[in-house]
């Protein structure tokens, strides 16, 4: 059996030996790290020190069994039914800056924080350590519609991905969350293949 | 002359640091990322950071949500 017989050509073999780092298992990190596995990402490292609640289903990739588990377990085990070949390293705690050295076996960060003050000591802290590699980032997901206002912005090594305005505190809606998601994978994607 | 954000255009003096810059445009500093032609500067060197002149500077709005 053969999922990626469908993948773009050229592309599986390379990214079958790349690790992304997924800082953040809710909205964003849910969506983009279904997507990574199914590209054909090696190894994921799952970090999230939260549990699956029930209001967490209207737009992170959990089901009502998940409720009560550890994100990361969760995630790990829909993972592992789609791809069971996935490496993964699971952190089930929440992280701060004097971690971010042993993400080191990671080629790339997937930002995926619920928090502004938190995006940004980890983009800064994963540039200072790391500054060769990518980091993704997304800020701006809020709400419904609008898609246009959503854009990339690059700087260096920093690419981040979103309308850059909206906050969570107009709520979170599936279909907004899930794209800017799907777009952290795609960079992802595009930045291991080396075709930023 | 220093192009902040591909888009606006701000003078530039002599020993001006990213502190001075943010100033000028009005940026919250809790919630943006800052980069001077492609590299980070973290918060902590924004009072001392000088900046070039023709400097391309990118401040990334952070908001909550993810």
């Amino acid at each position: 059996m053969d999922i990626f017989a469908r993948n773009v050509p050229g592309t599986t073999a390379i990214l079958q030996r790349k690790t992304v780092a997924v800082a953040g298992c809710g909205g964003l990190g849910s969506n983009a790290a279904v997507a990574l596995a199914r590209a054909g990402i090696g190894q994921l490292i799952l970090i999230d020190g939260d549990t699956v609640s029930a209001d967490n289903l209207n737009r992170q990739h959990f089901f009502l069994d998940d409720i009560g588990q550890p994100k990361v377990d969760a995630l790990a085990a829909h993972l592992h039914r789609i791809r069971p070949d996935l490496a993964l390293s699971l952190w089930r705690r929440h992280i701060g800056p004097s971690d971010i050295a042993d993400l080191h076996p990671a080629d790339l960060l997937l930002e995926a924080f619920d928090r502004a003050e938190a995006k940004r000591w980890l983009i800064e802290t994963w540039c200072e350590a790391f500054p060769e590699r990518w980091v993704i980032a997304a800020s701006g997901l809020a709400g419904i519609g609008r898609t246009e206002a959503i854009t990339v912005r690059r700087s260096g090594r920093i690419i981040m991905c979103g309308d850059f305005a909206s906050d969570m505190t107009g709520g979170l809606c599936a279909p907004r969350v899930a794209m800017v998601a799907a777009m952290q994978a795609n960079l992802a994607v595009e930045c291991l293949l080396g075709k930023p | 002359m220093i192009i902040i954000n591909d888009r606006d255009q701000i003078d530039w003096h002599e020993g001006m640091t990213v502190q001075d810059l943010l100033a000028v445009m009005g940026y919250s500093y809790a919630l943006i990322t800052v980069t001077v032609d492609d590299e980070l500067v973290p918060e902590h060197d924004y009072a001392h950071y000088q900046i070039p002149a023709g400097a391309r500077v990118t401040v990334f709005h952070l908001a909550h949500g993810g």
